[in-house]
């Protein structure tokens, strides 16, 4: 960005309009932030002030009916499932984005791009449907019950494979063509030209790739409700049903009143927070690197 | 059809939206009902109990065909919002999906019509009958492979439902269950969601309401209904309250119904919309 203090041009009133203009959006843009938060405070406080934040970790169990609101099992199962999708689906996507702008011929890798941002456009009920009637019952036929964090981490794998493929697919687009013709030209092969020039050179764009599919995973609530089983507990092998902080909210919210309600308002708050530390991370990272 | 999937989820995304919009709103707008002497008119706002709720929201249609002049807004929440919204004045009437409590006979109770739940299986499980006793094994982890109950050798998959649900409630109360003491491989949150649970897994166990369960048999999909307490589970047993797990459907009002919440209520109760309580599969009240 340039600083735009300095620029004479803003002396004209159509120009000072337009300033206001933006000032004004860009406020109400934060402004959500900071209310949504706000709000999220505000309605989990009522649980807050008579019971120890700590017994959100410590409780024996997530029974809010009985007065129990223990929410580390439902984090670890957002943690995981978002985890194994993330590793599933970023080597997946940046090898799909190589080989459609690299390998594939012209006619194939339209098509094929065409296909891949369809996916993305897939709403989540879709996939969840699609999880419940045909992957839980076959996973169920290898391990018992079915519904389970295996299941959840592939439906996430296909619906954010779109994001990072999309995203590499745009950020290798980016890479100047002489540099690939300057490693043909001293001799590499276009295998390590891929691996030793283009990768390094899109990097940030990979990154930003992967935050956002991260995000995505964590912030997925339908298909996630409708294929993890949503037993709570933490799980010992990824064929134990699981339930995730978002799933928890979408379940309990419409039945929920007093603390039971600011419980999972309370669990708003940690999504939140988790949210926050990963960009917070990822601005740490991007700048570590630079 | 109204138990679909997919309406399943609407509402699910439409109480989100709604609880969110009413908790920056402060209260829905709660119009009082005006009393007119020759014709009704105004907004009956009604909330609680989503069993209820597609039920009253039919019958509020055909209220509203009688009194042109009138609205009726029907949001679903749970009985405890049900009872919370009538107590508070924020609902005009409430729904609430089981019998009345004892801390709460300062509201007056409407009975509309009766629902039972019923326990599923998948139709190929060999099992045709379960014992009470062995129900609360089941569902409290004592026994977890069907050979134990005379079926054959594969682990069974419990079905619960969600906190805070009526249908979980009810389950509970009859078999004496503390839900902390359930071990459950699967938790879900709408009926229809049940079902589809139980017919993609042959080993499933889980229960529903019966309305929703005889609607879906009917229809060709491979579930089947276990009788309790050597009652079957139908329609029919759960009118002649045979059936031990059945439930009353009651709407509740604050003070002593007037006007247009009058009017109401007493055309829920009447003869009239015995054919719209069949249709959503519940069980019409015995004159």
């Amino acid at each position: 960005m340039t600083p735009s203090s300095s620029n004479t041009s803003f002396r004209w009133p159509s120009d000072r309009l337009l300033l206001w203009l933006l000032h004004g959006a860009a406020s109400i843009a934060g402004a959500i932030v900071i209310l949504i938060a706000a709000f999220l405070i505000l309605e989990a406080l009522p649980v807050l002030r008579h019971i120890s934040p700590l017994r959100f970790f410590t409780d024996s169990s997530w029974h809010p009916a009985e007065g129990l609101y223990k929410l580390t099992p439902m984090l670890w199962g957002t943690l995981l499932a978002m985890a194994g999708s993330v590793l599933i689906a970023t080597p997946l996507g940046i090898f799909s984005a190589v080989f459609c702008h690299y390998y594939a011929p012209q006619a194939l890798a339209r098509p094929y791009r065409r296909l891949i941002e369809l996916l993305a456009g897939i709403p989540s009920v879709v996939y969840g449907f699609w999880g419940l009637v045909v992957l839980v019952p076959l996973i169920g036929e290898i391990h018992p019950p079915g519904p389970s964090l295996l299941a959840g981490i592939l439906i996430l794998t296909i619906m954010i494979l779109p994001t990072i493929a999309l995203m590499a697919d745009a950020s290798l687009a980016n890479v100047p063509q002489h540099y690939l013709r300057g490693a043909a030209a001293l001799g590499l092969p276009r295998g390590a030209a891929i691996r030793g020039v283009v990768l390094p050179a899109a990097k940030s764009g990979l990154f930003t790739g992967v935050i956002l599919e991260t995000g995505r995973a964590i912030g997925e609530t339908m298909a996630i409700l409708m294929v993890c089983g949503n037993v709570v507990q933490t799980p010992s092998s990824i064929f134990d049903p699981i339930r995730t902080l978002t799933a928890n909210i979408a379940l309990e919210m419409a039945y929920a009143l007093g603390d039971h309600r600011a419980a999972l308002f309370v669990s708003g708050l940690v999504l939140m927070t988790m949210i926050i530390a990963l960009t917070i991370a990822a601005e740490w990272i991007s700048r570590g690197r630079r | 059809m109204y138990r679909s999937a997919e309406v399943f989820w609407h509402q699910i995304f439409g109480s989100i939206v709604a609880f969110l919009l009413v908790s920056f709103l402060g209260a829905p707008g709660s119009a009082k009902a005006q009393t007119a002497t020759d014709q009704l008119s105004g907004k009956l706002v009604i909330t609680g109990a989503s069993t209820l709720a597609p039920l009253i929201a039919e019958i509020g249609k055909g209220f509203e065909s009688l009194y042109t002049k009138v609205r009726v807004d029907v949001q679903t929440g749970g009985s405890s919002r049900g009872i919370a919204d009538a107590r508070q004045g924020l609902a005009d009437i409430g729904m609430v999906s089981r019998a009345m409590k004892d801390e709460e006979q300062d509201l007056h109770a409407f009975p509309v019509a009766r629902d039972g739940v019923g326990i599923i299986l998948h139709k190929d499980n060999p099992v045709q009958t379960l014992s009470d006793e062995q129900i609360i094994a089941i569902y409290t982890g004592k026994i977890t492979n069907w050979k134990d109950v005379g079926g054959k050798d594969a682990a069974i998959t419990v079905v619960n439902k969600a906190e805070g649900r009526s249908t979980l409630e009810v389950f509970l109360h009859y078999f004496k269950l503390k839900n902390t003491a359930v071990k459950a491989q699967v938790v879900i949150g709408d009926n229809e969601q049940g079902v589809k649970t139980v017919v993609g897994n042959r080993n499933a166990i889980g229960y529903v309401s019966i309305g929703t369960a005889e609607y879906d048999e009917s229809q060709g999909v491979p579930i089947k209904l276990l009788p309790t307490g050597g009652v079957n589970a139908s329609t029919e047993t759960v009118r002649n309250g045979t059936f031990p797990i059945s439930r009353p459907l009651h709407i509740v009002t604050r003070t002593p119904p007037v006007g247009l919440a009058k009017a109401f209520i007493d055309y829920a109760q009447s003869k009239a919309v015995h054919d719209t309580i069949k249709q959503q599969y519940f069980v019409p009240l015995a004159e």
